[in-house]
């Protein structure tokens, strides 16, 4: 046996060929009777360097919270009009998030083009064209169909829900520019112009809101001149409701939080998607600061930590503008550097429901939560959240002026207070309607000019999508939260769209089921399959009356949040009130 | 939230307490609510996603999920009312009606159909949605899926892998993997929890499952220290699946090797019958072990243990009791680990018996004996759920204790900080607050630069420090030449960082360290325990709630096998060999008189086979020639020796220099206790017989101790077990019935009906004067040093796919598909610089020996290291490994060898 004898501690190399199994060997592969190779790289996607030096330049300056994945996914979006797997694998692995976290988040929302290896990216430049009820009743399937024919290869061209424009219907969006009252030829050419950012209205700005008193009762409550069970009272007496469409008295939701344990934040909805709706729009792009104000009185009541305004990435004017007068309010020591963050949405109607809202601002899809526990107590982060409403920010200001009794009493038929109705539709002056409270819809038409010429009166939808559709011989409705239930309505965020004789109600059950469908987050069974197949089942030549009903119950029943809750209430409407044209 | 809250469901007036679900209290009395998103198991959050669970509250506008809504005072609840009712049998018919009946058969969804009898959907199809089938060990069919989410529940908050994600939205919802990659292509790491959770067989195993099984039984896991409890589905006397079951160190939870890798059992290269070693056959690496008779003759039980037996004689008669020696295994049972130091110490009359616990925690273990007088863990690993800052320090726990790391990922979703210190940057990267990828072998110095900085700063905890140690003052004016500044050099963590995780350890209300074989695989590895130990007694993080020192040991029997002294310095409970009551006390137990000497470790008895005084070796499961260092070195001292048993399940590289071969039995057919690496002692079960003649291990040392005239008592594992309790303090209370029952008990325990002391401590330690040492260790470089020609360290371990040496795992068809061929992680740097891609083969070097190995392009890695699994026999990377020692306990460094890379 001296083969085996070797030096002890030798530092030489000794191998002998029977420690050493060949590679040929049986021993090579022990167990698997499948000859197999192993991986190349660690498991999964591997990052690319290029991707990273991209993404790290493109974050340089920013905080690496994982809060902040969505506005991000927007930064990279901005900046090479899609996001490519690469890009997102960078993202992903700097805000220590894994591919699953972010990949599920990018998919969601439909602002976002996530590109796989080996997919096309979309052409640099996307026209969306609203194809929500107001703008289909203005044209825009045949407008999208006529620029899929002339739009060249560099331009892609998507139908979009809502834009908020009902009142210029139809709309559409050149890159970032959202336009009212298009043609495919005026669109094409403010592609051919490069016209693709959004474009300031002219507003009141800082000084000019200055100048009419502004900011002072934000000082006189700073101060203590007034005090906050003061603001409350007043808030009280007015009966201010939440104006997002749930109708929730805005003092007691005040007073809930302010009663909670710091931190409290404060998520101010400005997510306005509800078809037909942009009242919130319309004050935002006017006078901005009085919501603000309102907004700051709001957050001193509740003494809320951080202010998170959730705008809708549709209003990418008004994202502008608030970051320009906010800084203003900065500049002015009127708060603090970082005391709000603005937040872009990505496209996803269900984000304007509260809890998605939160998910979103959290980083997350946006999906509603299940409710108790409610955001009042536990929101954002967990913790106690107010969240209001745009216009409900904006009345503020009005009732601490002029008090809260004066307020209330605007209202009639027995409601209180005034409202902003968006009415589009068959009428002549579409637009945001400043109207007392329990007003009736034909009032609404005249105050906007009346019907359309050769158009007669025939339905209308209360409260956008979701509120259900009326039929005009029930005009005497007081318009108000609560009025409209036993109707098998309501009148959520006032978007009043108005129907002529020429609109089919078929057509319009079809048009706002297939908005449910797409507008889905997919999380409960009773929404994400009931609206597909409510959907499908619209689109047969006869619809399927009693398993429509069927379904319909446990939408309403069953469904997590008010999406699902509500997408039945056309098909409900449509088969109680108009059985003939159905 | 616990108060009590009383209402109305079904007519009945029912009090509660107000964390319980309206589900739950339904369950309580008597009525099971249909679900499916839902899971009644420990970790799973109830989602309310797929509304088959609703019910009906008075006074509310909608329904409610009864698996998410808590009842409140005076609530009425109708759980069957027609309303309610409805509504979940439509949400059936919804979810039905896209589905594949076929892929749903034996589900829990196409049970709940049957029993609310379900009728064909009435609603339009759509066309089903296509399989994944890319994976080794788990099918996708999303044919069958209903978006329940328990799958990314199961992967994201019960095992934190974060693989599974809900993609898009509405309609096109779907569960994805990484970015709706094909399951097998992605970051999956086939835990299997998902296939657990899945209430419709839209994940299945890929190999067909089984439906009808002929029994359950429920045991321990073969594989890792953590110890985690399975139900084994048994099927024609194989498993033909397994489910994690509710112990306290998985709670449900298993990864991929306790779910898919059992199938080695069954392997064809089992050893049925003994072997006898054909007459000059030359002894080497150099059978195929699904042929031993090539270098074997089969022999009856009788003629290979007479010659087993004859063989230890005759060496002990010819060259004295110190020319044999024996290995155990810390894979056999505790049982198994006793009576085989048992046999070694009192039938052949040495203290030379060892086993791995030598090459993995031996410096963990001499550090903590002399400082705080105790080796195992202060504290369970899921302690973490009260800490607020952990430590993971050379180790990597995702791969080797998968279900430990489970509990410290989603420790910090609850917001505890986790702090990384390891050359490679792990997969716990992600939800580390701080990475430290510190240079290789520099721990003394990094470790005591935070130490430093404690001091300095006075972070300490004088109370603490003054009650419960000695040795402060010497520590604290060693530590003044390690300031962060001078050491950041060293050890490549900048200064600033150092005092950052300095403070936070310091100023944690309460943090743990846990810490691997990159600490204790060293020739300062003792010193590197030190360090640690010293850091949390400092601060007093010991004894106290989400506090302590948490070695992660290695094998499944690690803590067990050392506890029953299968160590040649101790006799069972850590009784000195040199101390002359221990020796009393057991000689008196065994009716022997006991050697004195203590005996030799591991590498020492290489060395000492070398030198011509070991002569004869048992070897009960244990694999040197591939585990051991310097493996050359090793499988020479082998061949070497007169005679050599080994017993085993298969035809290990060590069987291959047999001289005798003992078929043994498997894990899991045999019955026997196992201990933890949170002292838990569980009890494994029998679940299948054994193939042929094999034998369980106890049964076969037993037979031989009665051929070397010992004439024990034993007919079973409890009669062992019963001895072991007179032998073995820390066994009081924990009797063989009550782990029968209970199949788990955490030693020490204070009595019979109580449950056993998890952190251990709060008052001091088991030391003469009680309390707990400080020792400083000064830095020294590793032994291995690189030059220009070896230039790169390398350091070796396990993978999450393969255990140890591969003797199991690579014989188990799905984990061998899942990782088939040995591979060396190198930077992408180092490959550009070496000129070399993904997949080449490249020889590795070192100045003991050379293997031909592939690439594999790996940023965990730094620039400079090296990284190679030793489970692969055809590039075994110990023949590259040194085995310099630690100078007390005596491990060798398996984590810094000096290695050239050379391209072939």
């Amino acid at each position: 046996m001296a083969f085996f004898v070797l030096p002890l501690f030798s530092l030489q190399q000794q191998t002998s060929n029977l420690f050493m199994p060949h590679k040929s060997s049986p021993l090579v592969r022990l167990g698997s009777k499948k000859k197999r190779k192993g991986r190349l790289t660690q498991k999964g996607r591997q990052i690319d360097a290029g991707a990273q030096q991209d993404i790290s330049e493109l974050l340089a300056d920013k905080p690496l919270r994982k809060e902040l994945l969505i506005e991000y996914l927007h930064l990279i979006q901005d900046k090479w009009a899609h996001i490519s797997s690469r890009h997102l694998m960078a993202l992903a692995d700097t805000l220590k998030l894994s591919q699953a976290e972010v990949y599920e988040v990018a998919t969601f929302y439909h602002h976002f083009d996530v590109v796989k290896e080996n997919e096309i990216a979309p052409p640099p430049l996307t026209i969306r064209v609203c194809n929500s009820l107001s703008c289909c009743m203005a044209g825009a399937d045949d407008l999208i169909n006529e620029l899929v024919e002339q739009s060249p290869s560099s331009i892609r061209i998507t139908a979009a829900p809502c834009m908020g424009l009902c009142d210029q219907a139809p709309a559409a969006a050149v890159g970032k520019n959202y336009l009212g009252k298009v043609t495919a030829a005026s669109l094409l050419n403010t592609a051919k112009n490069k016209q693709t950012q959004a474009i300031l209205p002219t507003y009141q700005g800082y000084e000019q809101y200055l100048d009419a008193n502004g900011y002072q009762l934000l000082a006189s409550l700073n101060n203590q001149t007034f005090s906050v069970d003061d603001v409350l009272k007043e808030l009280e007496k007015s009966n201010l409701k939440g104006l997002g469409g749930a109708g929730f008295p805005t003092a007691n939701k005040l007073r809930i939080v302010k009663a909670e344990p710091s931190p409290r934040y404060f998520c101010v909805n400005a997510d306005e998607g509800e078809p037909g709706t942009f009242k919130d729009r319309h004050y935002l792009s006017t006078t901005p600061h009085q919501f603000l104000e309102g907004m700051l009185i709001a957050a001193r009541l509740i003494e809320a930590d951080k202010i998170y305004i959730y705008l809708r990435d549709e209003y990418a004017a008004i994202n502008q503008l608030l970051h320009h007068e906010i800084q203003h309010l900065i500049d002015h020591k009127v708060i603090k550097d970082s005391y709000i963050d603005i937040r872009r949405g990505a496209g996803a109607y269900i984000c304007g429901e509260e809890s998605a809202m939160i998910e979103s601002i959290e980083g997350k899809r946006g999906i509603p939560r299940q409710r108790p526990p409610y955001v009042a107590h536990q929101g954002l982060f967990g913790q106690p959240t107010l969240v209001q409403n745009v216009e409900t920010l904006y009345w503020i200001l009005s009732i601490l002026r002029n008090g809260g009794e004066h307020f209330a009493k605007q209202g009639k038929n027995g409601a209180s207070g005034l409202r902003s109705f968006s009415v589009s539709g068959r009428v002549n002056k579409p637009g945001v309607i400043v109207a007392p409270a329990g007003s009736h819809v034909r009032e609404l038409i005249d105050l906007a000019g009346g019907m359309l010429e050769g158009h007669s009166f025939k339905a209308y939808l209360p409260g956008g999508a979701s509120g259900g559709i009326l039929p005009a011989s029930l005009d005497n409705i007081p318009l108000d939260f609560g009025s409209l239930t036993e109707y098998g309505c309501f009148i959520g965020s006032h978007a009043i769209i108005i129907l002529s004789d020429k609109d089919s109600i078929k057509t319009t059950s079809q048009n706002l089921l297939a908005f449910f469908r797409d507008e889905s987050c997919g999380q409960c069974t009773p929404c994400r399959v009931g609206c597909e197949k409510a959907s499908s089942l619209l689109s047969e030549q006869q619809w399927n009356k009693p398993l429509l009903k069927e379904l319909c119950t446990t939408m309403a029943d069953a469904s997590i949040c008010g999406l699902g809750q509500a997408a039945p209430n056309p098909i409900l409407s449509a088969i109680k009130y108009f059985g003939e044209d159905v | 939230m616990s108060d009590s809250v009383s209402f109305i469901i079904d007519g009945k007036k029912v009090s509660a307490d107000s964390d319980e679900t309206i589900w739950q209290v339904a369950k309580r009395l008597g009525t099971t609510i249909p679900h499916l998103c839902f899971n009644d198991k420990p970790g799973y959050r109830s989602d309310g996603n797929c509304r088959t669970c609703m019910v009906e509250i008075d006074g509310e506008r909608t329904l409610a999920a009864s698996c998410c809504r808590y009842p409140a005072n005076n609530m009425v609840i109708h759980t069957q009312s027609e309303r309610a009712k409805s509504a979940r049998q439509i949400v059936m018919e919804l979810l039905s009606t896209d589905l594949n009946q076929e892929t749903l058969s034996g589900s829990e969804f196409d049970n709940l159909a049957q029993s609310m009898q379900l009728a064909p959907s009435r609603f339009p199809k759509n066309s089903p949605a296509p399989s994944d089938l890319s994976h080794q060990a788990i099918s996708v069919r999303a044919d069958a899926c209903i978006h329940c989410s328990l799958c990314v529940r199961a992967c994201r908050e019960v095992q934190v892998n974060n693989v599974i994600g809900l993609a898009d939205r509405g309609q096109h919802e779907k569960i994805t993997f990484d970015f709706d990659d094909p399951m097998g292509e992605s970051t999956c790491v086939a835990c299997g929890e998902c296939v657990q959770a899945c209430p419709t067989h839209a994940l299945l195993p890929a190999t067909p499952n089984v439906n009808e099984v002929d029994k359950q039984v429920q045991s321990i896991c073969p594989y890792c220290g953590v110890g985690c409890q399975v139900k084994l589905n048994i099927k024609d006397n194989k498993v033909s699946s397994v489910d994690g079951a509710n112990g306290p160190a998985n709670q449900g939870r298993l990864c991929v090797k306790g779910r898919y890798g059992y199938d080695y059992i069954s392997s064809d290269q089992r050893l049925t019958e003994p072997l006898i070693r054909k007459k000059g056959m030359e002894k080497g690496i150099n059978i195929d072990p699904a042929n031993p008779y090539t270098h074997f003759r089969k022999a009856s039980w009788e003629e290979a243990l007479d010659v087993a037996a004859s063989g230890f004689s005759a060496s002990k008669k010819q060259h004295g009791s110190d020319s044999l020696a024996g290995f155990g295994s810390a894979k056999c049972s505790n049982e198994e680990a006793y009576i085989f130091q048992k046999l070694i110490r009192a039938g052949f009359g040495t203290n030379n018996v060892d086993h791995c616990t030598r090459l993995c925690h031996a410096s963990s273990v001499t550090a903590l004996l002399e400082t705080i007088g105790s080796g195992a863990v202060t504290a369970p690993f899921m302690a973490v759920k009260d800490s607020d800052l952990i430590i993971v320090i050379g180790a990597n726990p995702s791969e080797n204790h998968p279900v430990a790391a489970t509990f410290f990922k989603q420790a910090t979703q609850l917001g505890a900080e986790l702090i990384v210190m390891d050359p490679r940057a792990l997969a716990l990267k992600q939800q580390a607050t701080h990475m430290l990828q510190f240079t290789p072998g520099t721990d003394v110095a990094l470790l005591n630069a935070i130490m430093h900085v404690i001091v300095n700063e006075q972070l300490y905890k004088p109370d603490y420090i003054e009650q419960y140690t000695s040795g402060f003052e010497q520590l604290t004016a060693h530590l003044q030449n390690f300031s962060p500044e001078k050491m950041q050099s060293i050890c490549g963590i900048d200064a600033d960082t150092i005092k950052i995780v300095a403070r936070k350890y310091a100023t944690a209300k309460s943090a743990i360290i846990f810490w691997g074989m990159g600490i204790s695989q060293h020739t300062h590895g003792t010193d590197n325990a030190r360090c640690l130990i010293s850091l949390a007694l400092m601060c007093g993080h010991i004894g106290k709630p989400g506090t302590g020192l948490h070695p992660l040991r290695g094998q499944n029997n690690v803590q067990g096998a050392s506890d029953a002294a299968l160590v040649p310095m101790f006799y069972p409970d850590y009784k000195d060999i040199n101390d002359p009551e221990a020796k009393a006390f057991f000689e008196s137990l065994w009716d022997t008189s006991l050697n004195e000497q203590a005996g030799l470790t591991v590498i020492e008895i290489m060395h000492a086979i070398h030198n011509d005084t070991i002569k004869s070796m048992y070897v009960m499961g244990e694999n040197p020639a591939m585990s051991d260092p310097n493996l050359n070195h090793a499988r020479t001292a082998l061949a070497t020796l007169d005679h050599l048993v080994v017993q085993d399940i298969f035809l290990t590289e060590t069987a291959m220099f047999a001289d005798v071969v003992l078929p043994a039995t498997a894990w899991l057919e045999k019955n026997g206790t196992v201990t933890n690496t949170n002292r838990q002692v569980q009890m494994g079960r029998k679940a299948v017989e054994p193939p042929g003649q094999a034998k369980p291990d106890w049964w076969i040392t037993h037979q031989i101790a009665q051929r070397l005239g010992l004439n024990w008592p034993y007919k079973s594992p409890e009669d062992i077990y019963q001895e072991m309790q007179l032998a073995m303090p820390s066994l009081a209370n924990i009797s063989w019935q009550r782990l029968d029952k209970e199949h788990s008990v955490t030693y020490p325990c204070s009595a019979p009906d109580e449950a056993g002391q998890d952190i251990v401590f709060a008052n001091g330690f088991p030391t003469e004067d009680g309390r707990g040492q400080f020792i400083p260790a000064s830095f020294l470089p590793p032994n291995d040093p690189l030059d220009k020609e070896y230039d790169f360290i390398l350091t070796t371990g396990r993978l999450l796919e393969h255990w140890h040496t591969g003797s199991m795992s690579r014989r188990s068809e799905q984990l061998n598909a899942l990782e088939p061929e040995a591979f060396v992680q190198i930077s992408h740097l180092d490959c550009a610089a070496l000129n070399v891609k993904a997949g080449d083969l490249v020889c590795i070097s070192s100045r003991r020996g050379s293997i031909q190995i592939k690439v594999r392009v790996d940023n965990k890695v730094q620039s400079g290291l090296v990284f190679i699994p030793f489970a692969y026999v055809e590039a075994a990377a110990n023949l590259l490994t040194s085995h310099d020692l630690d100078p007390l306990a005596k491990i060798p460094e398996f984590k810094y060898s000096a290695v050239k890379i050379t391209t072939i």
